[in-house]
């Protein structure tokens, strides 16, 4: 069924303030509990991602296969007749295998996550960049945790929209996880600093990742020959910077399972903190 | 514009077509030979019907596939286009969704493939596909940079093909016959030295009877 655009969720904790009066610091004072070594051990021991609402913005989500489980909600995002936005509850499944795979590798990273399908492939090429407008609009509005995003635009009247809706992700605690380009390609919206952009490695290890000092591309996660799930029940072995992304939402929401108070800058310092080189150069 | 210009465009134009469709096949060629793969096709996105065009093909199906035709946005061409995203999948006939979908595309279900959107500038003109290379080893990066560096030359060759086209539509509406006279310079032009100077002496003759003609 159609739904009309649900209004942003009102979170007190992230309503804007425009300046401070003189005596107010008290009033803002905030908890912290930053180790003095921030390991990996702090970062997510023992979490399973519970808690966490994870979005894949993808071409749906085959929900029952068994690197998959369940997904919570799964909706598809159109455009009308009238130019309108629709976003309507989903019962296709999956149109390709790619957003099965990506919710396979994020659930074997954090197994008690909340899974939500955004689809916004199979309405064709044409008008695709303003489905991919409309579904990420949609999930920042949902106030998603983590949000998967294998997805990315070439066309410039993008841009400038994009950019907008990823500030506003990073001020309203939804962590935008986008896959960045292999080629010297201008798109978006992984290029943006208010995004966790992800390339691939070569290892075999799920949980090892890099922290990239020549960005844009920021991270490195497990990218190549990749065992994913797929449609028709399917396992199958895939390489590719969009397979990799997965593995840093999966890690997010480790993270966010175990420290939900953490801001998407915050979170970019943790993962930095437990980056593979990073932590190597400080043993 | 004068009548010599648009001489000297339709010149330009004619022809090229072919030429620009047989740098595309040999894209296709040599990506197929360098992965040492089955076969290689090119796809190009119509962006009137919204649908991906078989373009060119190398290796296993190139007869029947050329010219064919499905939806934009679906199975993996359609993803790999949508999301600008290249994608390596192998033992793809564990999906039995996708070995029936592809065997009614194609006419055979290959057990691996590489898909890399074609994009040159703001847009995306289509998607080169690799289809069954060796799984000899494990799919490297470096392969991926190689896929993307024939992506390129592919984007540019489908980039000058789409030109040379709506070139020589506009020639062919123009309704002037400037495409046909072009048409008869490109081939006299392209005539072997001993046979090129009679094809002009003719085509002098032709139009000193025509404008004898016209002025009577």
């Amino acid at each position: 069924m159609a739904q009309p655009e649900q209004k942003p969720e009102q979170r007190p904790d992230i309503r804007p303030a425009w300046s401070l009066p003189a005596g107010e610091g008290d009033n803002i004072a905030l908890p912290v509990e930053w180790p003095g070594e921030v390991t990996r051990d702090w970062a997510w021991g023992e979490s399973t991602g519970k808690g966490v609402r994870v979005c894949i913005l993808d071409s749906g989500v085959d929900a029952g296969h068994p690197l998959v489980g369940e997904v919570q909600r799964s909706v598809a995002v159109s455009i009308g007749a009238d130019e309108e936005v629709v976003v309507e509850d989903d019962s296709e499944g999956d149109l390709c295998g790619h957003g099965t795979a990506c919710a396979g590798i994020v659930r074997s990273l954090a197994p008690d996550c909340e899974l939500i399908s955004v689809r916004v492939l199979g309405a064709g090429f044409t008008g695709s960049g303003g489905v991919l407008l409309a579904g990420l609009r949609w999930a920042v509005e949902q106030g998603f945790d983590v949000v998967n995003m294998s997805l990315s635009t070439t066309k410039r009247q993008f841009a400038g929209l994009l950019h907008e809706l990823t500030d506003k992700a990073y001020f309203r605690r939804t962590v935008l996880v986008a896959s960045a380009h292999n080629m010297p390609v201008e798109s978006y919206p992984w290029r943006f600093s208010s995004v966790i952009s992800v390339g691939s490695h070569e290892e075999p290890d799920p949980m090892t990742f890099f922290y990239n000092p020549d960005p844009p591309v920021e991270f490195f996660a497990r990218g190549v020959d990749v065992e994913v799930a797929w449609t028709g029940g399917a396992r199958i072995r895939c390489t590719g910077n969009s397979f990799a992304t997965p593995h840093m939402t999966g890690l997010c929401a480790l993270v966010l399972g175990k420290h939900p108070e953490l801001t998407p800058f915050q979170l970019k310092s943790v993962l930095y903190l437990t980056s593979s080189n990073v932590e190597a150069a400080g043993e | 514009m004068s009548d010599e210009l648009r001489a000297a465009v339709a010149a330009g134009v004619i022809g090229s077509q072919e030429t620009f469709r047989s740098l595309l096949e040999s894209v296709a060629e040599v990506s197929r030979a360098i992965f040492g793969a089955k076969a290689a096709s090119i796809f190009l996105l119509d962006e009137e019907t919204d649908e991906l065009v078989f373009e060119a093909v190398a290796g296993d199906g190139a007869e029947t596939l050329l010219g064919q035709r499905f939806p934009s946005s679906t199975g993996i061409a359609g993803w790999v286009l949508v999301t600008r995203q290249p994608l390596v999948i192998e033992d793809v006939t564990e999906d039995p969704r996708f070995a029936k979908d592809f065997a009614e595309t194609t006419g055979y279900v290959p057990k691996g493939l590489m898909a890399v959107p074609l994009l040159h500038g703001e847009r995306a003109l289509g998607v080169l596909e690799v289809l069954d290379r060796p799984q000899r080893s494990q799919f490297s990066l470096v392969e991926m940079d190689l896929l993307g560096l024939f992506a390129n030359q592919a984007a540019i060759a489908l980039d000058l093909l789409q030109r040379a086209r709506r070139a020589e539509a506009v020639l062919a509406e123009s309704g002037e016959g400037a495409d046909v006279v072009a048409r008869l310079a490109t081939t006299v032009g392209n005539l072997e030295d001993e046979r090129r100077e009679p094809g002009l002496k003719l085509i002098a003759a032709l139009e000193e009877v025509l404008r004898r003609n016209e002025g009577g």
